[in-house]
């Protein structure tokens, strides 16, 4: 009998029959191989896209910003849209390895190694946005603290911009720190059973010596729980931070104190979203359906479905504000320009994509259903795309001034620019799931004996005798 | 660093590990250390490890970080170049928060990553002797070292009643050195080799 038992009523997270060799061989043996053809199409079109987005950069940074359809009304279009749509995405892979482990969720393990590599793709290209949206690239350097020489004049420290210079890069770096510490001991199990010597020779530097030894993993769990401790507040502040650039500005449809839990819940809701898109291919391609099972896509539908409703309970709130607040133009904002007027197609999408179709999934069949899910997790991230184009653009397409009220549509170096980080996305991507771990093998390790399928039929016939006699049983086992 | 011998053990199973842990260090034997492929929870106590200060660390780093951020900031906006920002004060607590957390976040995580990978020495060209190569697999392995005082017979056949597989002697270097892992290169087969050219 294993040291820790769980109930039979609870599903097991890896199915089929199980030992720890074979969940190794399941996991690393894509690694091995060669990729197949899907494989390669893919990535070179994320290839080509990234080129476009390359030549599109290229083509602002040479002609200037003009060439963006941005003017004086609206400052903000696609590229802020893109920015908060990206580390949206970015906060599903920390809340899963983070705030799950902390509240000891054993599903995360299957899917944390490929949400944690998906969040630091997705915010890298968030940060292409704010630093080509500067205009001269080449001065984004002057938003770093440096001693300079021209006073030094310091950065405003006050501006909620800068907090999110802070917020963005310090996300990163821990999100990066925490994944990688995470995948030493799995690198060091593709080292240990290659057959070719570059694997071996590159598998050996990746994992930097790991061994496995008793008190390196007591270290790294130590390691783990503090790191999951501090970006816990750090995914919930990111996004408050990224939502105080609106809601500490008075433009009428960004001022309101709803904002920092509304885009959090947001940006929860469409990171999973995300997560369900990519992993259902990858558990599809790699065959890796014994471990992210339909319970792992259940739970994240459940997830999906609580915070679209949160979501879907802010922008109730927004409009009744608007209309309570007795601010004729916020009133004008919400009731006229948003949910009307010539942009008034997309708060209705953002409306349909948000908040009505995730109520699907307040049905069992529909979450276990892979078709719906794939289907619904795309359609999640077109509304939440909206939800901010509505939010920026929305609100500043008709300002005070009648005279300079204008309509935006994006130019094609944004739309290459905004193609061009799907290109950057899906390349990173491709090569992760080519030449990395995709599930967290030690951790699956380390729940396989209490919730492996093969596992728990054993625990049926315990399950049936009393639980006193069970009790006695385990006080007097040796 | 030193090169030294070792009894090696492996085991199919945790539940037969801990019994086994619980009688080496009754019997008295030199422990060198329980390799497993993922984290055995309670493996540290039956070895009788002390716990971490890892979290200690992490906090210390971590105030580190917050003083760092509210006085450089501070500094900035009172004494090296006072700007009036709309009128606002010099010292605008609340508007500070939000760098001095993430500053705070920042250092406590890197210099814990930082601190484990000192502690557990883990670098890029670092290398270690592997007693299996299934100790990152599926076998939990336990390496004894042998003494003068131990007989390595006698613990092999204490290792085989506990429980172990594939019990075998092994000289290797007991710490760690640069080095590739396509290359069998330890330390102490370099200078034989060099010896014999």
């Amino acid at each position: 009998m294993h040291l820790k038992y769980e109930s039979t009523l609870r599903e097991p997270l890896v199915d089929g029959v199980k030992d720890y060799h074979q969940v190794t061989e399941d996991i690393i043996s894509p690694i091995e191989g060669k990729p197949g053809t899907l494989w390669y199409v893919g990535f070179f079109i994320s290839l080509t896209l990234l080129g476009f987005g390359a030549f599109s950069v290229f083509w602002q940074i040479y002609f200037g910003v003009g060439v963006w359809n941005l003017n004086k009304t609206i400052g903000w279009g696609w590229d802020i849209t893109n920015f908060v749509w990206w580390v949206g995405i970015g906060h599903a892979g920390t809340l899963i390895s983070a705030i799950l482990l902390l509240f000891r969720q054993g599903w995360r393990t299957g899917v944390n190694r490929a949400a944690e590599a998906m969040t630091i793709f997705a915010v890298m290209c968030a940060g292409q946005f704010p630093i080509i949206h500067m205009g001269r690239v080449w001065m984004a350097f002057f938003i770093l603290p440096y001693p300079n020489t021209r006073g030094p004049v310091w950065v405003n420290f006050n501006s909620p911009l800068l907090w999110d210079v802070f917020a963005i890069s310090t996300y990163f770096t821990v999100s990066l720190l925490f994944w990688y510490s995470g995948l030493l001991p799995d690198f060091a199990s593709v080292r240990d059973r290659a057959k070719t010597k570059l694997r071996k020779l590159l598998y050996g530097v990746a994992a930097f010596g790991w061994t496995g030894s008793t008190k390196h993993w007591q270290r790294h769990e130590a390691l783990s729980l503090v790191l999951a401790g501090l970006a816990t507040p750090l995914v919930l502040s990111v996004h408050t931070i990224v939502s105080f650039d609106f809601a500490t500005s008075v433009i009428p449809g960004w001022h309101t104190t709803i904002f920092p839990p509304y885009f959090v819940a947001g940006a929860i809701f469409s990171g999973f979203a995300m997560v369900q898109t990519l992993l259902i291919i990858t558990r599809k391609i790699l065959h890796l359906e014994e471990y992210i099972t339909l319970g792992h896509m259940e739970a994240m539908n459940k997830v999906i479905v609580l915070t679209g409703s949160v979501v879907g309970c802010a922008y109730l709130t927004e409009l009744f504000m608007a209309w309570y607040g007795a601010n004729p133009y916020e009133f004008a904002t919400f009731f006229k320009y948003r949910a009307a007027g010539p942009l008034g197609w997309s708060y209705w999408i953002m409306m349909t994509c948000n908040v009505i179709t995730p109520q699907v999934f307040w049905f069992r069949k529909m979450r276990r259903s892979v078709a719906v899910t794939f289907v619904m997790s795309i359609i999640v991230n077109i509304g939440m795309w909206f939800e901010r184009f509505v939010i920026i653009c929305t609100s500043l397409y008709r300002d005070y001034l009648p005279s300079s009220w204008a309509y935006y549509r994006p130019s094609w170096p944004e739309v290459g620019f905004y193609m061009g980080t799907f290109g950057l996305f899906f390349t990173c991507y491709f090569l992760f799931a080519k030449y990395f771990p995709v599930i967290a093998l030690a951790e699956i390790k380390s729940i396989l004996k209490t919730s492996g399928e093969n596992y728990k039929e054993k625990m049926v016939v315990y399950e049936e005798e009393p639980a006193e006699k069970f009790a006695h049983d385990v006080a007097h086992a040796h | 660093m030193a090169v030294k011998k070792f009894v090696v053990g492996l085991f199919d199973d945790e539940a037969v590990l801990f019994p086994a842990v619980k009688k080496v260090r009754t019997a008295g034997y030199k422990l060198h250390d329980v390799y497993t492929p993922f984290p055995v929870h309670g493996l540290d106590h039956a070895m009788g490890l002390r716990e971490t200060s890892l979290h200690t660390a992490g906090f210390i780093y971590g105030i580190t970080g917050t003083t760092t951020a509210l006085s450089f900031m501070s500094w900035v906006f009172n004494v090296d170049w006072p700007l009036n920002i709309g009128g606002k004060p010099h010292f605008p607590l609340p508007a500070f928060i939000p760098i001095t957390f993430e500053l705070t976040v920042l250092f406590a995580a890197v210099g814990m990553v930082m601190t484990f990978c000192y502690l557990c020495q883990l670098m890029p060209g670092v290398k270690k002797h592997i007693f299996h190569p299934g100790q990152t697999d599926d076998k939990f392995v336990m390496v004894i070292e042998l003494t003068e005082k131990t007989n390595a017979e006698e613990v092999k056949s204490f290792l085989a009643a506990a429980g172990a597989q594939g019990i075998n002697e092994q000289k290797a270097e007991a710490g760690w050195w640069f080095g590739r892992y396509d290359k069998d290169d330890e330390p102490y087969l370099r200078k034989i080799q060099t010896a014999n050219a």
